[in-house]
């Protein structure tokens, strides 16, 4: 069984919510990921979603499009990120990685040898910000093929068909986006979240996890009320943010970050 | 990536795209969840207008007392003997209302936002062509207008951003990446990603998600179409050649699409050379054999390191300043429709004097880049021979940035 649906399946045994932290890969430096990773598995992190950096993050706002600067000004690399993934499954066998991201790197790389390579090293999920299953219609068997999980995002916007559709490609887990506009730009509304996820559950048996504006445990503990999960980024990076001149303080504030988060939602 | 273009005949090019906005293998629809039903929504709204005679009659009447269509084609007798080969016919696309051919495609879209009902539209613009266009047909229907464009752009077309100004518009300068073209469509999509509600975009060029580069040609092949018949008439047959710069594409298209199937015109598609395609400071992902890649919504030749990162361009000219190009020249450039060759800036530079000098016409430093083309390709070609090209707009905006590089300040 893939770790993410090993994960949601004791997670729901527990009766508990996942926490799924984002980070960007290489921010502020390459040296600092696993380290970070390893941090957030500490503070409770369930899943995590692995950042890969692009020169042009169209679906991002500010904080995170600063953070792929950064990683790229560190010389960042897809292939960089792999490595990171390798080392952290030295220590850690059970939590599940997500790559998540934009399609270009990953073409350069090939579609094929990337999936073989994800594989390899204990990669989990890819969540693809750009390609919506209707031109997934190549990547994604490839990733099944090697059981990795293909990632899709459901919208405010998505239609009852497409929803249909997405729930239909989707693995893993789906993930909802909670308001319309780029990362790290508002506060969700949590009964517009539950009224959206209502008709999704009738569509899937995925676990339904929501991302964009949780900025704290009260809006991480709304949310983990009326979804499987809850995924924090914005709220993570700009710690990272903050910090770049004292990168050795920045794994503690990630975990109080989340620690926070964890114990609001497991209140 | 798995249609082959080799099967892909000549005559199978006007029926591009497919049902899902795929150019063989280029194109698509590379978004962004919250953006998708939007665009599901604007090809539901293109599709039942396109063929619909009301809307076609609108947007002729627009064009002919708005825009001031058919633009002339203008035969450039004096250049032409002064180079010594074939007969250099102009499409005036510079005198059309605004200055370039941007606003055939701004006033098609303006009446596709009228009909979805939004109040505000958006657009991102690199020399401020495309955001002046953009701004003028707002204006007209009374739209709120944000216009993107990257800081270094807003630097160097101040003339432009003042304009769309008093158009009343907000011109939104973009600080990141590298402030230029590209950066602005980021942008722009960021905004449109929130304000999907409320907020038309009216993209430029023929690229971004589909049903963008498919409506953007349509509403630009009234140049194309206006010069087969004018060449009909004026030289008597089609002409030998058809010259345009592309950055995106949308004049070289527009220009094109109605000869494409004219298997004895040849074309040239003309992409900003920079310094030279061969210092790597360039914007010619055509010419230059840049890796494939998926950016804006579509997936075509993309200049970008081997990490997948997009590279910086390097341009002359603000307006083909931009990585990527429109995925239906990417299959063009495949299939061998259209010869695909790089200006730099220094020649660009050359053919916008004499042009200037000889026709008292003064061109965009964009439309220059055809021109400088037709200027090695005439000499090449018999006197009875003929090329049109594509003037794809007006130099005015360029006056600054010649005066600059002549030492000489305002």
């Amino acid at each position: 069984m893939n770790r993410i649906d090993q994960r949601f399946s004791e997670l729901k045994q527990q009766g508990r919510k996942a926490l799924i932290p984002y980070i960007t890969a290489g921010d502020p430096a390459p040296q600092y990921t696993v380290g970070f990773m390893h941090a957030l598995v500490e503070a409770g992190a369930d899943v995590i979603e692995l950042g890969v950096p692009f020169s042009d993050p169209m679906a991002d706002g500010p904080v995170i499009q600063k953070a792929c600067e950064r990683a790229l000004k560190q010389g960042t690399r897809l292939v960089d990120l792999l490595e990171m993934v390798a080392e952290f499954r030295q220590a850690d066998t059970t939590t599940p990685v997500v790559l998540m991201g934009y399609l270009n790197p990953i073409e350069r790389i090939g579609y094929e040898v990337f999936a073989d390579q994800a594989a390899k090293v204990g990669v989990d999920g890819v969540l693809v910000v750009d390609m919506p299953p209707e031109e997934a219609d190549e990547f994604g068997p490839l990733l099944k093929a090697r059981g990795l999980a293909a990632i899709f995002l459901v919208a405010p916007t998505t239609s009852h068909a497409r929803a249909a559709t997405i729930c239909a490609h989707g693995e893993g887990y789906l993930y909802y986006v909670s308001l319309k506009g780029v990362t790290g730009a508002a506060t969700l509304n949590a009964e517009d979240v539950a009224e959206h996820l209502a008709p999704l559950r009738d569509m899937t048996d995925l676990p339904l996890c929501v991302g964009f504006g949780i900025r704290d445990g009260v809006t991480a503990a709304e949310v983990a009320k009326v979804a499987d999960g809850v995924i924090v980024g914005s709220a993570l990076v700009n710690r990272i943010a903050d910090s770049v001149d004292a990168p050795e303080t920045i794994a503690g504030q990630l975990k109080s970050v989340l620690a926070e988060m964890r114990t609001a939602m497991d209140a | 990536m798995t249609v082959s273009v080799t099967e892909t005949k000549f005559s199978d090019l006007t029926r591009m795209p497919d049902a899902r906005g795929h150019y063989g293998p280029y194109g698509g629809r590379f978004v962004s969840e919250t953006l998708s039903f939007a665009l599901e929504e604007l090809e539901q709204i293109y599709l039942s207008l396109r063929d619909d005679p009301d809307f076609q009659a609108e947007f002729d009447r627009d064009l002919a007392y708005y825009v001031g269509r058919p633009s002339p084609l203008y035969h450039a007798k004096r250049w032409s003997d002064s180079l010594g080969g074939a007969q250099i016919w102009l499409k005036r696309e510079d005198l059309n209302h605004t200055g370039a051919h941007k606003v055939n495609n701004t006033i098609g879209q303006a009446l596709l936002a009228k009909k979805t009902g939004k109040p505000r539209v958006i657009a991102e613009t690199g020399a401020g062509q495309h955001g002046v266009a953009t701004a003028t047909v707002a204006a007209r229907l009374g739209l709120e207008c944000d216009v993107y464009m990257g800081a270094a752009d807003v630097q160097r077309q101040k003339l432009n951003v003042y304009r769309m100004r008093l158009l009343g518009a907000r011109v939104i300068p973009v600080e990141s990446g590298t402030r230029t073209l590209k950066d602005a469509m980021n942008e722009a999509l960021r905004d449109w990603v929130t304000n999907v509600d409320n907020t038309f975009y009216i993209i430029g060029t023929v690229a971004g998600p589909h049903p963008y580069p498919q409506l953007v040609r349509d509403f630009n092949a009234v140049v194309g179409r206006e010069a087969r018949r004018q060449s009909l008439e004026q030289i008597g047959r089609l002409p030998d050649a058809l010259v345009a710069c592309v950055g995106g594409g949308s004049n070289a298209l527009g220009l094109f699409y109605p000869f494409v199937e004219d298997d004895a015109v040849a074309m040239y598609g003309v992409e900003a050379g920079g310094d030279g395609v061969e210092t790597g400071r360039h914007a010619a992902p055509l010419t230059s054999n840049a890796p494939r890649g998926v950016l804006h919504g579509n997936r075509t030749y993309l200049m970008s390191d081997e990490a997948g990162q997009v590279s910086d361009t390097h341009s002359i000219s603000a307006g083909l300043d931009y990585p990527g190009v429109g995925p239906e020249h990417a299959l063009w450039k495949d299939v061998g429709r259209v010869n695909y060759v790089a200006a730099n800036d220094k020649e660009v530079l050359e053919a916008f004097r004499e042009l200037t000098h000889m026709e008292g016409i003064m061109p965009a430093l964009e439309s220059a880049h055809a021109l400088a083309h037709a200027k090695v390709l005439a000499p090449t070609m018999r006197p009875d021979q003929h090329i049109v090209v594509n003037l794809s707009g007006r130099g005015d905006k360029d006056i600054m940035t010649v005066a600059k590089i002549d030492g000489i300040e305002f």
